[in-house]
């Protein structure tokens, strides 16, 4: 005779009324989008040109291989593309694997049994590193027995894995299916990046690498790392010894060993632009400057008066100056595009405010430098919702300009300050909101559609928690492989 | 030598770069960190007093025992394990050396804390109710600290804040001040909603957040789990509830709250924190399975007709609620209902307990429900699924829940409040770090005295009691740009 549970003897029942209530008046404009599979299945970003049929095949873990195309003009060699092989290869069959085939049973009718890779090019890259002009395009031809990625350079080879990646799903009965597809894919904008801000607190490696690997499944090429601010001046530069004593560099060797071996689109990132802010903006000085009497002096003899943006640019000035020698390009913060400071020309300005970034954009594009916007995409600005979509709406050359000024936008940044994230929330806050800026920087310019990239992004985020990243949900759901963690 | 790249641009970030942090610190008023005089304890004692003179403590030579007069021994399981679990969290980091068996203890070591249950029923077989004593005494001294509490509840409570004196030298070394502190809650309700119904939720989460509901004093769970996503609770009173049964999930927790026992064993057997009544449905006289639409359902609108509805469904709901209500109360329990119940004019039982939960002049509100003299509880201004950039959790402790118009009888009914968590962007993957430490801004409103409210001291005993619950395993996230002495390592 069972015992009923204790609880139930003398604990009183609570009634809801209409709690749910809440959500149908604050949340208005979710309530408008309408679930359901998009004709894209869960490809993110969307490719330029995508044809997906509805021939389908299906895939076997024991008998299926990606290979290099005899034509590829890379080979066993470049391990940048086999590791990428083996890390594919695991993203597809997620799960558990199938059994082995008997030897003589020959694959089914309608199966892909490889993925060929060809590098077009004569040069595959594979040993340089890539530059802001580097080709990220790929072609993809799915069919059976064989799939076809065509791409002039490996950059292209790795996103185009990835695309693949997104087109297995699993079929009721849980087999590994794609379908006849056809993709033609490049960039919209060629820098496409994130910044972490690893200053503010302190951020395991390991954290670290599962976002860059994020990052690459999301076609981000540009990892921004914040390493150095008020709170934490934790690298030691090589060109510049002095900027600070305290080493961290076994960290930063690991993220760059990640970074080249075991390579993915952000291996761009590291060599293209210094992600590293190396530099202590003066903010870090100016509680200092205030109350430093040599630097009153100093200021009194300058003609600078009271005025600190005065002496900001005297030393960003002179910064500039040594940083020239050292024949780097740089990239600077709009304020000293704003403040007047003497650029070269192939200066990089990041515009960051939002306030009025659209006539930022006009005036810095109008004054000929190359720009890369952040404004609109603080990543560290949270409320509740379903704030992807605003990320998702923006339109980086929506500001008075010429078409040439327009060209000089060459992409922008999804920024997640440090002040409040550490490892406890850093994952989730990040994703899948950065996913919007992904796409939006990568898309052509008219995939506005916000329905049709919610039934997108709902599957690609269930797809980033089965590969163990901890991407929070869109909106109320479930996925297929939730997340067993805490 | 690392490969310095080729095309490696610099970049100068230069001025207020975290322009951000520009704006950001003009809003807020500049909290100035440093050590407390309370330490890190959270929430703050009633009474409590620290004094300079420090002990040690060595986790070879210290253990948790019962009192010779406590009317608790060896057979309450519930103190027992309560003891290896505190036990753990002291001494959080690697254990030190055996002493040698000739070795005394020092001379400022403290090598017992002994547990005495003063009242002759200890409650340690029992369930607490409303009125559970959850009060106790703690002095700490050496050789041998004491902690009394009439009932077993109050030691409970009591290890957790001799848990929380605990701190390390700068070698490293456990350490312990004389105390002596006198404590008991200000409100009896004090609860956390979670919400499994729109997103699932492992049972490893929910176990995880109820220790640490326990390590913030936190007695009622108030568990959300059912809704128009999904019926995943069977209940046994009302089998037809629901077909679908994860009563494994729901034993597992129940086991947990009664074999793992904590302060949130009241929570269980005090309120069902389970709603169990869908919030609408057909009209039926048994309780009807998930709602379809009710706005489509041609028979629903039949019924509106009959009975002179027309098109208000508020009318609906408070028929069908004053059904459910007449249904309930033949079993014999008592209910808590959410404030719209009260505002629809819903006939109700006098000991009904009301939830104040709309932001919107909840003060007025709360004036009005305890007018009309029902208990009630408050959750209006401790929605945490509203989040924002910055230190919300400021506005969460500058709450006072009296803050209406009210005789101090009315004021007597409140008997508490609750910490939302809804779930339409809360699963697994961020829950805890939203959660906590904000969370417990709420704990120390509803257990301390309506006079601790200096927020500067309670950011420096809160940053610390964040960087302890990151120690014990919780991703509880920051308050502000800080670091702790073990980080979080996960991911």
């Amino acid at each position: 005779k069972t015992r009923p549970p204790a609880s139930l003897t003398n604990t009183p029942v609570l009634l809801p009324a209409l709690p749910v209530s809440l959500v149908t008046s604050v949340f208005p404009a979710t309530m408008a989008l309408v679930a359901g599979p998009s004709q894209y299945g869960s490809l993110w970003p969307l490719p330029q040109k995508v044809h997906i049929s509805d021939v389908s095949f299906k895939l076997s873990s024991s008998n299926f291989q990606i290979t290099d195309a005899k034509e590829s003009s890379a080979g066993p060699s470049c391990n940048l593309l086999q590791s990428a092989y083996r890390r594919y290869y695991e993203y597809v069959f997620v799960g558990p694997k199938n059994q082995k085939r008997g030897r003589d049973q020959p694959a089914g009718p309608s199966e892909v049994t490889e993925l060929q890779v060809w590098i077009t090019s004569p040069d595959s890259d594979c040993d340089s590193f890539p530059t802001e002009s580097s080709d990220e395009s790929y072609e993809l031809s799915v069919d059976q027995p064989v799939a076809v990625l065509k791409a002039p350079k490996v950059w292209g080879a790795l996103h185009g894995l990835e695309t693949f990646s997104q087109l297995v799903y699993e079929d009721e009965f849980g087999a590994k299916t794609i379908n006849s597809t056809v993709i033609s894919d490049f960039p919209r904008f060629a820098h496409r990046g994130v910044l972490l801000d690893s200053s503010r607190h302190f951020i395991p490696v390991k954290v670290i690498l599962a976002n860059l690997e994020t990052m690459a499944m999301n076609k981000f090429n540009i990892f921004h790392w914040h390493i150095v601010d008020d709170s934490s001046f934790p690298y030691l530069s090589q060109t510049f010894p002095q900027l600070s004593e305290k080493v961290r560099n076994r960290d930063g060797y690991r993220i760059r060993y990640f970074l080249r071996y075991r390579p993915n689109s952000i291996v761009p990132t590291e060599h293209r632009f210094t992600s590293f802010e190396t530099v202590p903006f003066p903010s870090v000085f100016l509680r200092v400057w205030k109350s430093n009497p040599d630097i009153q002096k100093f200021m009194e003899q300058q003609g600078f008066g009271q005025d600190f943006t005065k002496l900001e640019s005297f030393y960003i000035q002179r910064l500039l100056d040594i940083v020239t020698t050292t024949q780097k390009g740089y990239m600077i913060w709009q304020e000293v595009f704003d403040n007047g400071v003497k650029l070269k020309p192939d200066t990089v300005v990041h515009v960051w405010m939002d306030n009025g970034s659209d006539k930022e954009m006009a005036k810095v594009t109008a004054g000929g430098y190359t720009t890369i916007l952040s404004a609109p995409w603080y990543l560290d600005y949270i409320s509740i919702g379903q704030d992807w979509q605003k990320y998702y709406k923006v339109e980086p050359l929506n500001f008075n300009g010429t078409d040439d000024q327009k060209k000089l936008v060459i992409g922008g940044e999804a920024c997640l300050w440090g002040e409040f994230v550490d490892a406890t929330n850093l994952t989730p806050r990040l994703w899948p909101r950065a996913c919007a800026v992904a796409e939006r920087l990568w898309s052509a310019k008219e995939v506005t559609d916000t329905n049709d990239a919610f039934n997108r992004l709902a599957v690609h985020r269930c797809r980033l928690v089965e590969r163990g990243i901890p991407a929070q949900p869109l909106y109320t759901s479930y996925c297929p492989r939730e997340y067993k963690g805490i």
